[in-house]
């Protein structure tokens, strides 16, 4: 079985999907990010599907897991490079991803974690994580 | 024009875990080689995907059968993915969103149903089960 | 409606024989019907051509146009159909250039070099010949229209860079279901391929919506959203808010304005606290 390097930068660990996964690969792709997360203590995890040309609904929930878990160790999940038509695909299947935070490539799912931190460690008294929509009514 | 690929029908046995992502590639190959859009491309390996696995967990393994289909307008592919496992006890169940017997999401059947232009099950109690998607080029 | 073999060969006899007087009448006919829209000497050629795709069908046992002996035949009046359709000649003309060919077997049989039992079962051949050229035609027509309307779709929907990290599409004229699905495609990829994380659907210029249309929109705004980016909806008329909201369509939690300024001016305000966000670690 194949597995899915688990890099880490700073406090901060990425996951670049880069093969078709089966869904064994994907519950050690948990597990593995699960024990991770608490051996460095990382407050963050970037998880790029840039090159996933399908996620189907066990992938999905797969990643929604991680989101869970890694909230539980507090870390951050951002999945980011989300192709089109896989978007458009997930929301025809009616998989929302719920509690998953997105970004467009992983430049910006860094940011997000590093902007989400801030706001956790009080330079900002506003709401905690606020999505977009949210940050523009308190405003 | 279709010169140099390969339109015969293809089959690919799923009986394990790699095999669900060997029909995903199979039924990529064909899609492309039909020109499905990528969007429509997307939508079919996804249903294939969901297919297979529920092939491998509640059949106990079976097949994918994947051809090309033409109705004199339009290309399309149909896959059949076949079982001989204990059949669906109640259909209109089992195609409802978010009911599962599986610990999944409930989104495979009735998912996949939503991502392809035809759907049809076959299934008898004890006999297996029988589900033949379509995708037609537009 | 199929010739027999003996008539086939009769057929054969009869082109071959008179084939100076066949070719010249025909065209003679067919020239005087498209008064001069193309020239004697084309026209002769493509006639002489059809002739010859006959003799050669019919040497071979030409029975009926569909038969496997007429496929070189059906190649000549597919390439003929096909060249008068783009050259704008109607379907009438098309065929009926075809049936002048009647009209020289009439005067053939007026002459006696024919038997007017054999003109009726040769004018069925012609008939045949008649609607597959017509069906020809149509399908090429259906093509050029097929095409225009892709073109047209490209021009339609153009999806642009308004603002660093702000693509918008200014949706103008009727949305259907095939049009409103590329739209949303292309504007996806738009986010990608700029890096931007917001996205304004302007449709201040789209005349009405119905329930699929509004579908693809919320579609695209939760597509967007799982790809990392947010959309806003802006210049939403009076008319489209209330088939919105007598069609039942949830919005939900996206973000509509009134006018493409008012929904960039919010972009704005949104990345400007952003950047006001990091100003103070800069400070600290």
């Amino acid at each position: 079985m194949e597995r899915v390097p688990v890099l880490k930068i700073g406090d901060i660990l990425l996951v670049s999907i880069q093969i078709d996964m089966s869904d064994q690969t994907a519950l050690a792709l948990q597990e593995d990010l699960a024990e991770r997360i608490v051996e460095i203590g990382a407050h963050g995890v970037v998880i790029d599907i840039t090159a996933l040309d399908i996620v189907d609904s066990f992938v999905g929930r797969m990643l929604s897991t991680i989101a869970s878990i890694s909230k539980v160790l507090d870390a951050e999940t951002v999945v980011v490079g989300m192709r089109p038509a896989v978007a458009i695909t997930l929301v025809e299947l009616g998989l929302s991803l719920n509690g998953i935070r997105t970004a467009l490539n992983v430049e910006r799912g860094m940011k997000l974690i590093a902007a989400s931190r801030e706001n956790d460690l009080g330079h900002d008294e506003e709401v905690k994580d606020p999505e977009p929509g949210q940050a523009a009514t308190s405003a | 024009m279709t010169a140099g690929v390969d339109l015969s029908p293809k089959a690919q046995a799923i009986g394990s875990d790699e095999d669900v992502v060997r029909v995903r590639q199979l039924v990529r190959t064909v899609a492309v080689a039909v020109k499905l859009s990528l969007v429509d491309q997307t939508k079919l390996v996804t249903a294939a995907s969901e297919l297979a696995r529920n092939t491998l967990i509640y059949g106990g393994g079976g097949n994918a059968e994947v051809t090309v289909v033409d109705d004199g307008r339009r290309r399309g592919v149909r896959i059949v993915f076949a079982d001989s496992g204990p059949g669906i006890p109640d259909l209109d169940l089992a195609l409802t969103d978010g009911y599962t017997t599986g610990g999944g999401l409930g989104l495979g059947l009735s998912g996949a149903r939503r991502l392809v232009d035809e759907f049809i099950v076959e299934t008898a109690a004890g006999k297996g089960t029988r589900v033949t998607v379509t995708k037609w080029s537009r | 409606m199929a010739l027999t073999m003996e008539e086939s060969g009769r057929l054969v006899g009869l082109l071959t024989t008179h084939a100076e007087r066949v070719v010249q009448r025909w065209t003679d006919i067919v020239a005087a019907l498209l008064r001069g829209r193309l020239s004697q000497a084309e026209l002769r050629l493509q006639v002489q051509e059809l002739h010859r795709s006959m003799i050669d069908a019919g040497a071979e046992g030409l029975t009926d146009i569909q038969s496997g002996s007429a496929g070189e035949l059906r190649a000549s009046l597919a390439e003929l159909s096909r060249g008068w359709a783009r050259q704008g000649f109607s379907a009438t003309e098309t065929a009926v250039s075809l049936y002048a060919l009647k009209d020289v077997l009439f005067e053939l049989a007026e002459t006696g070099e024919v038997e007017l039992r054999d003109v009726v079962v040769f004018g069925g051949l012609v008939d045949q010949m008649g609607l597959f050229t017509f069906e020809t035609y149509v399908q090429t027509r259906e093509g050029l229209i097929a095409d225009q309307a892709e073109q047209l779709l490209e021009l339609s929907t153009p999806v642009v860079k308004i603002w660093d990290g702000v693509v918008a599409v200014p949706l103008v004229g009727t949305l259907d279901s095939a049009r409103a699905q590329v739209v949303m495609e292309r504007l996806l990829q738009t986010l990608v391929d700029t890096g931007s994380p917001h996205a304004i659907i302007d449709i201040t210029g789209v005349p009405a919506v119905d329930t699929q249309v509004a579908q693809h929109i919320l579609k695209t705004v939760v597509a967007a959203r799982l790809m990392g980016a947010d959309c806003i909806i802006s210049g939403i008329r009076p008319q489209i808010a209330q088939t919105i909201v007598a069609l039942g369509i949830e919005f939900g939690d996206i973000a509509t304005k009134a006018s493409l300024a008012d929904a960039l001016r919010h972009v704005l305000r949104l990345t400007g606290i952003e950047a006001a966000r990091r100003q103070p670690r800069r400070e600290a």
